[in-house]
């Protein structure tokens, strides 16, 4: 494996798509909303508008949201008043799937402008006469899309750790964020996400032939991830420390057949390449 | 042993035959141009012989490598200079030369200096920082011929490198063409349907047509198997007689000859005939002006084989 080459080529298209404002500009709105306004609005909300509704705080309400918690929360539950109830339970529980839309979304732009993006700037063609092996220029482009949607994941994570955490600081009174299940859920299944995202770029690349579309088409994934967030919500599906890596597991399972498939595709024989 | 050889060399897509049967061989150090209107198969050759398509039918070796199953290998000995420039264009000029020669494997200590005279011999040097997307299309296809010649390939690919070119910036690409192939000896396989600059710079053509190979040599070769014999005009001070022909045509060696005025058209087997048929005007009271054997250019080769209607060599004036 040439390491050199596959590190030059993801560097290029990480630039490459750092360059791309018309991917980046909405890209970035969604992560101020989901990291920033949603947990202040889940914290702040209530406490702000309790006092004129007189409902939405209410013990009554807590309660029935609370009896959507899977048995495996309880405990973190155990010991706190209502106000610090519902921020455990809406940015702590409820919260979790939607951020699983960063890397989803991160990691399909990335793709998309990589794939599809270098096909319909006609510069794929000089790439493929190049001495880099298929496997090197796929790995090369995987890296260039997952890795930079995964790192950039993570400093969403860790902003939004700090935003629950010092919003939440007068009614919790302590560091209590991340709790257990959000480790194996951004170290287990954000990646597998991340691959999904890239590895749907490229298969919708051989359907396409502008990054737009496939930008377009690519966001149908988000159905995925609002199915967890509806099943979080709605407590069908709670995502505890086991069920995370069954999630996780899940989708790697499907990553490891689109990834072969998108080898496929992505290899020099397959005249789509050229087109 | 050849640079290039194709044996049988086919690829199918799907119902069509993009390259049908073709069977041929190019030197080392030689400038081979691959001729045929767009459809031709040339594209596809250069893929072919690049292992970025593989055959359908038939084999290729380039430098004794099968592109088939050595594909790397190959690809790290060749430079291809396609259409289109297929350059980066948010990346400036340098950085451009210096991420193809990452993927070209050219060592490290060497990628900075090595782009830089690059880019100072294709006359880019001041741009070097600027990004790709501002540049004229001349200077974009400058920068690719740069990037094709970066990592010193022995054998260099040129796909329709001035199709997209004015005149003048076609000019400058040919003559670093030019330059960058002759000097350093190198293999050039020159895909072009612009037959001045194939005239200008080809030691050999083969001829495409749908895919298929119908010809291929030197221009004088191909020449002699289209058209028996050589034309030859011979301009007079004063009005020949017309017996002057007739006398001609008696000549061992002269197949036609044909009299307008002052001017004779005459057509020999072969130009050691000429002297003979001068010295026979002379002889017959002509005071020769000017004595001029017609060379058959690329151009009337190409469309006599492509059975285009613009072969028969015309002469100025109303001449045959």
């Amino acid at each position: 494996m040439n390491w050199r080459a596959v590190g030059a080529l993801a560097r290029k298209d990480l630039r490459e798509v750092r360059m791309n404002k018309v991917a980046w500009i909405p890209a970035a709105i969604v992560p101020m909303v989901i990291v920033v306004l949603l947990p202040l609005a889940f914290i702040l909300a209530p406490n702000l508008f309790a006092p004129a509704t007189g409902t939405t705080n209410s013990a009554a309400n807590v309660q029935t949201l609370i009896s959507l918690v899977p048995p495996s929360m309880v405990n973190e539950l155990h010991g706190l008043n209502d106000a610090q109830r519902w921020v455990v339970f809406s940015t702590g529980f409820v919260s979790a799937p939607m951020l699983l839309l960063l890397p989803l979304m991160f990691s399909s732009i990335a793709g998309a402008d990589s794939f599809v993006g270098e096909r319909e700037r006609k510069t794929l063609e000089a790439l493929l006469y190049t001495p880099a092996s298929d496997g090197e220029l796929f790995l090369g482009k995987v890296i260039g899309s997952v890795v930079p949607a995964l790192l950039l994941t993570w400093l969403s994570f860790a902003v939004y750790a700090a935003v629950v955490n010092i919003a939440g600081w007068y009614i919790m009174h302590r560091v209590w964020f991340p709790t257990a299940a959000w480790w194996p859920l951004m170290l287990w299944v954000a990646p597998a996400i991340a691959t999904l995202g890239m590895a749907a770029a490229v298969l919708i690349s051989s359907r396409v032939s502008t990054f737009m579309e496939a930008y377009q088409l690519t966001g149908t994934l988000v159905i995925v991830v609002l199915a967890l967030v509806v099943g979080q919500a709605t407590g069908v599906l709670s995502l505890s420390v086991p069920v995370t890596f069954l999630v996780g597991a899940g989708l790697w399972a499907v990553d490891a057949v689109l990834v072969w498939l998108s080898v496929r595709l992505f290899s020099r024989g397959a005249a789509k390449a050229l087109a | 042993m050849d640079a290039i050889q194709t044996d049988g060399l086919t690829r199918l897509y799907g119902s069509l035959t993009a390259v049908d049967g073709v069977t041929l061989a190019v030197q080392h150090g030689e400038v081979f141009g691959v001729l045929g209107p767009n459809g031709a198969g040339k594209t596809t050759m250069v893929r072919l012989l690049n292992g970025v398509l593989a055959p359908s039918m038939g084999a290729c070796r380039v430098l004794g490598l099968d592109p088939k199953t050595q594909g790397g290998e190959v690809r790290r000995r060749t430079g291809v200079l396609t259409e289109s420039p297929a350059l980066y264009e948010r990346m400036s000029a340098r950085e451009n030369l210096r991420f193809f020669g990452t993927m070209y494997g050219v060592p490290v200590e060497k990628l900075s200096s090595r782009a830089d005279a690059m880019l100072d011999d294709f006359g880019l040097a001041e741009r070097a920082d600027d990004k790709v997307g501002g540049f004229s299309k001349g200077m974009k296809q400058r920068l690719a011929l740069a990037r094709a010649l970066l990592h010193e390939p022995e054998v260099l690919f040129l796909d329709e490198p001035t199709a997209a070119l004015d005149p003048e910036a076609a000019r400058r690409v040919t003559e670093l063409i030019m330059e960058f192939t002759r000097q350093a000896g190198r293999t050039v396989f020159l895909c072009t349907h612009y037959l001045p600059e194939a005239q200008r710079l080809c030691d050999r053509v083969a001829v495409l047509n749908r895919g298929r190979l119908i010809a291929t040599g030197t221009l004088n070769e191909l020449a002699r198997t289209l058209w028996h014999g050589t034309w030859v005009d011979i301009e007079c001070l004063a009005v020949l007689t017309p017996s002057l022909s007739d006398a001609l045509r008696g000549m061992p060696g002269v197949t036609d000859a044909r009299l307008d005025g002052m001017r004779l058209a005459v057509q020999v087997e072969g130009e050691e005939v000429i002297p003979a048929v001068v010295r026979a005007v002379v002889e017959r009271g002509g005071q020769v002006l000017r004595v001029d054997p017609r060379e058959h250019t690329l151009e009337d080769v190409y469309f006599e084989l492509q059975g285009e209607p613009a072969s028969q060599p015309a002469m100025v004036g109303g001449r045959p």
